[in-house]
C-alpha cells in the first residue's frame, strides 16, 4: 500500500481526549533499554499485564508500561469508540514515553498496534496471539464459542469463555477471577474487527515479532502464520497455552522470548 | 548502520583526504548527510534521515533545539504571548502527536517542549553540534558538499567537512524586513521591528503605531489595545481576519472538512463570507479598508481579537504610512498622528548567507530561489531545503514529508539510480511550480503554499518515486 500524506478527514475531526490508565514498572537500574508499551486486547485492561509481565520486564532491565484502551480498565468511558480512537490512545501514550517505544499488542490489541504503527515509528513491535480481524477470525470464534460471539454481531458484548483464554494448567479459581474482570470493547470497534480496513504500512520499518500458541482457541494457528508472513517472518509458538498468554500458568516463557528477542537488538526491516 | 555519526569527530589530520579549492584540509564524512539548523525542520530532517539509515551531522548555531520556537535564542521572533495560529492536527508531526489534552492552539513554550521531547524521544541530540554555525556550503565534484563551520560568534578556527548531501533548514523567520520610509531617521520616537518585541510591558502606557497586518502585527496591535494608551494599526490594504473558531470548532478544521470533501475554492469563499456575515459583518463600518481580494488569496490571518478591539475603539485602523516627521507620522490619506513607539511588524525574509545564491537557482540574487516543491534544486540532486514554505496551516508536517521524500530519494540514488535520475528530471522540469491559488503579491508570496495542494503534490512525488 502507498504512503498516505493527506488525512484531511482526520485532521478535521481529531479524536476526543479521554482519561487514560497507564500502569508502569521501572527497572532498578536504568540500562538504556527501550521502553515497552503493552496494549491489551478487547475486554482486557492494563491490569492483565500488571499481573506478571510488567514486573518481569522491569526485572530484566526494560522500563515497561501498559495502557487501558478507552472504555476499558480505569480509562475513561467511551461506548462509541472506534479502532481509530484506540490507535490514537496507543500513539498518545507511546509519544509520551521518554524514548522510542516497543509496542506489544495482545489479541485485538495487536490490530490496534498494527494501526498505531502507521502513525508512530516504533522501535519494534510484538504481536502476541494477534487478532487481526476479518471474516476468518470471526468464523473461528463462532465455531469455538457461538454463544459468546453471536451477540457481538448485533452490537452486544463479545464474551470469551475462560476455557478459550486459559489452559487447564491455570487453577480454576484464578481463571474465574480473571474472566470476571473482563470488560467489553465499543460495538463500533467490534464491527470494525470484521469490516475494518487493513492497517496501513508501518512507518520507520520496525522489526516485528509474532508469537502465539497452536492451542489458542481464539486465534487459530493458520491465522498466526498469516499474521507473521505479513511481516516477513514465522510465528514463535508456545504449545499448551491459552489465548491470554500473559495470564496463563506459563506466562514467563513468552515474555522471556520477547525480551530475549529485544535484547538482541533486532535490525529494522527494509534497511539497506 | 554506518559509523559516521559516532561522536568524537575523527582527528582532522588523520582523516584528511582532500583539500578545498583554496587548499585547506577537508575531513571526509563519507555517506553522512549534513543538516543546517536544529529547529523544527532540522529536527525532523535528522529523525527521518536516521530512520532511513543515514548518518547525520547537524550544525546548530544556538545551544538548544527548537530554532525560532526557542525564546532563549537571539534570532527567535517569538514574544511572550505567541500562540499557534493553526490548530494541533495541522501543526504536529504526523508521526509524533502532541498530547491530546493540550489546547487547540498551544502556546510557544508548549511547542518548544514538544520539540525538546521529539529530540529526546528519537535520541537526536547526539547528532547535533551545538554552538556551531555554518559559514559556507560549497558544491564539489560528485554531487558532494564541503561544509565549513566555526564556533558561533566567529571564535576558533574554521573546519571543513565533506558530506554526501545537505539539508538546509535554517528557517525563514529571523532576518527582519524593514521597509524604507522618508524621514524615518529624523523620527524622535522609538522604532522597533517586531522581532525585538518580546513583552507587552514594552507597550504599556505608550502611544503605539503598529505597521503591518500579518499575524504578528495583529497580535501586537491587540496587545497594544490592552496595554498602550493609544493604538493605531496601519495596513497597506484591507484583509480578511479569520476567527480562530467557527461553528464551534477550530476554523482550520472546518476548512479542512470542506477540503476533504473537495469543495471548490469559490464555494468555500462564499461559505466563508457567509459565516463572517453571521458574526462581525461588514468590517468597513469600523473604518477598516475593504479587502481588495477574495478570502484565501493572502496568507491567512487568524485573529479573533483584532476586530473585537477595533469594535471597542481600542484600535484605530489607519492606512499606509507616507513619511515620518520628527514628532509625527504622516499617513497616506494626509492625516498626521503622533505615536511615541512604532512597531514594524513587516515580516522577515529568507536568507542563506552561507550559500552562493546561484546554487539555489537565484542567479540575480533577489532572494527567490527556484525550487521544485519548495525543496528540491534543479541540477543539485543531493541538496534539499526544508521548511521554506509559508502554508495556510502548520509548517512542521510539510517539513516532515519534505525530508521523508529527500531521505527516500537519497536511498534510491544507491539502490535504483534510474529512479533518482527520473526524479532529478522532474525537479528540473517543474522548478518554480506553485501550490496555492492566486495570491496577492508581496515579498514572501512566492513561497506561500496551500497545505492541501502542497501535500498532495508531495504525495504524488513520493508515489512516482517509489511506484513499482
Amino acid at each position: 500500500m502507498k504512503v498516505r500524506v493527506m488525512r484531511g478527514r482526520e485532521w478535521a475531526r481529531p479524536v476526543r481526549p479521554v482519561r487514560r490508565e497507564v500502569l508502569g514498572a521501572a527497572p532498578e537500574v536504568e540500562q538504556g533499554r527501550p521502553p515497552l508499551l503493552f496494549v491489551p486486547g478487547f475486554g482486557h485492561g492494563a491490569w492483565a499485564f500488571a499481573e506478571h509481565w510488567l514486573g518481569h520486564a522491569a526485572s530484566r532491565g526494560f522500563p515497561a508500561y501498559a495502557l487501558s484502551l478507552r472504555g476499558h480498565g480505569d480509562s475513561g468511558p467511551a461506548p462509541e469508540a472506534t479502532l481509530r480512537a484506540y490507535a490514537h490512545d496507543v500513539t498518545q501514550v507511546a509519544a509520551g514515553l521518554p524514548r522510542q517505544a516497543v509496542l506489544v499488542g495482545h489479541g485485538a490489541g495487536a490490530l490496534v498496534v498494527a494501526h498505531a504503527l502507521a502513525r508512530y515509528p516504533a522501535r519494534a513491535a510484538v504481536l502476541v496471539a494477534p487478532v487481526l480481524g476479518g471474516w476468518a477470525t470471526f468464523g473461528a470464534a463462532l465455531r469455538s464459542n457461538p454463544v459468546g460471539t453471536l451477540p457481538a454481531v448485533f452490537g452486544g458484548p463479545l464474551r470469551l469463555h475462560r476455557r478459550q483464554l486459559f489452559s487447564r494448567e491455570l487453577p480454576e479459581a484464578e481463571a474465574r477471577r480473571y474472566a470476571d474482570r473482563l470488560g467489553r470493547a465499543g460495538r463500533r470497534a467490534q464491527w470494525q474487527l470484521l469490516t475494518g480496513r487493513a492497517a496501513e504500512p508501518a512507518v520507520g520499518d520496525p522489526p516485528v515479532l509474532v508469537l502465539g500458541s497452536p492451542d489458542d482457541r481464539v486465534v487459530p494457528a493458520t491465522a498466526l502464520t498469516r499474521a507473521a508472513r505479513r511481516y516477513g517472518s514465522a510465528p514463535l509458538l508456545f504449545p499448551g497455552m491459552g489465548h491470554d498468554m500473559m495470564l496463563d500458568a506459563r506466562w514467563r516463557e513468552p515474555v522471556d522470548a520477547i525480551l530475549d528477542w529485544l535484547a538482541k537488538d533486532p535490525a529494522p526491516t527494509g534497511r539497506p | 548502520m554506518s559509523t559516521s555519526t559516532d561522536h568524537g569527530r575523527p582527528d582532522p589530520e588523520a582523516s584528511t583526504l582532500a583539500l578545498t579549492r583554496d587548499g585547506r584540509p577537508v575531513s571526509d564524512r563519507g555517506d553522512t548527510v549534513c543538516v543546517v539548523g536544529a529547529g523544527a525542520s532540522g529536527l525532523t530532517a535528522i529523525k527521518n534521515l536516521r530512520e532511513h539509515g543515514f548518518g547525520v551531522d547537524c550544525y546548530e548555531r544556538e545551544t538548544g533545539v527548537g530554532g525560532a520556537w526557542n525564546w532563549r535564542h537571539d534570532r527567535s521572533p517569538v514574544y511572550a504571548s505567541t500562540h499557534l495560529i493553526s490548530s494541533r492536527p495541522f501543526t504536529q508531526f504526523p508521526d509524533f502527536p502532541m498530547p491530546d489534552d493540550w489546547p487547540d492552539y498551544p502556546h510557544h513554550s508548549q511547542l518548544l517542549s514538544y520539540f525538546e521531547r521529539y529530540a529526546d524521544h528519537f535520541d537526536l541530540r547526539g547528532h547535533i553540534w551545538f554552538g556551531t554555525e555554518v559559514v559556507r556550503v560549497e558544491p564539489v565534484a560528485g554531487d558532494r558538499w564541503d561544509v565549513t563551520t566555526r564556533s558561533t560568534g566567529g571564535y576558533g578556527p574554521e573546519r571543513t567537512s565533506r558530506y554526501a548531501a545537505v539539508v538546509i533548514a535554517n528557517g525563514h523567520n529571523w532576518s527582519p524586513k524593514l521597509p524604507r520610509y522618508e524621514g524615518l531617521e529624523e523620527f524622535r520616537g522609538e522604532v522597533m521591528h517586531a522581532s525585538s518585541y518580546k513583552d507587552p510591558a514594552q507597550l504599556r502606557g505608550k502611544r503605539v503605531l503598529v505597521v503591518g497586518a500579518g499575524n504578528t502585527g495583529c497580535d501586537v496591535a491587540v496587545e497594544a489595545a490592552q496595554q498602550a494608551s493609544r493604538c493605531w494599526h496601519s495596513t497597506r490594504r484591507g484583509y480578511w481576519y479569520a476567527p480562530k473558531y467557527v461553528l464551534g470548532r477550530p476554523a482550520d478544521q472546518v476548512n479542512d472538512a470542506l477540503l476533504a470533501l473537495r469543495v471548490p475554492l469559490r464555494v468555500r469563499q462564499w461559505l466563508y463570507h457567509w459565516t463572517l456575515r453571521l458574526t462581525v459583518g461588514d468590517l468597513t463600518r469600523f473604518g477598516l479598508p475593504k479587502p481588495d481580494h477574495r478570502v484565501y488569496e493572502t496568507h491567512p490571518i487568524a485573529n479573533s481579537q483584532l476586530v473585537y478591539y477595533v469594535g471597542h475603539g481600542e484600535i484605530a485602523p489607519v492606512p499606509d504610512v507616507a513619511r515620518f516627521h520628527p514628532y509625527a507620522v504622516e499617513l497616506s490619506d494626509g492625516r498626521e498622528i503622533d505615536p511615541d513607539l512604532v512597531v514594524f511588524a513587516t515580516g522577515y525574509l529568507p536568507r542563506f548567507e552561507f550559500l552562493d545564491p546561484a546554487v539555489l537557482g537565484d542567479e540575480a540574487g533577489q532572494g527567490r530561489p527556484k525550487l521544485w516543491l519548495n525543496a528540491f534544486v534543479p541540477g543539485r540532486p543531493t541538496l534539499a531545503v526544508a521548511g521554506l514554505v509559508q502554508p495556510d496551516s502548520g509548517i512542521f508536517p510539510l517539513s516532515h514529508w519534505q525530508t521523508v521524500l529527500f531521505a527516500r530519494l537519497l536511498r534510491l540514488r544507491v539502490t535504483r539510480p534510474d529512479r533518482a535520475d527520473a526524479f532529478a528530471a522532474r525537479v528540473t522540469a517543474k522548478a518554480g511550480e506553485r501550490y496555492a491559488g492566486p495570491v496577492k503579491d508581496s515579498s514572501r508570496h512566492w513561497f506561500e503554499v496551500g497545505h492541501a495542494d502542497y501535500l498532495r503534490a508531495v504525495q504524488r512525488a513520493l508515489h512516482d518515486l517509489e511506484e513499482k
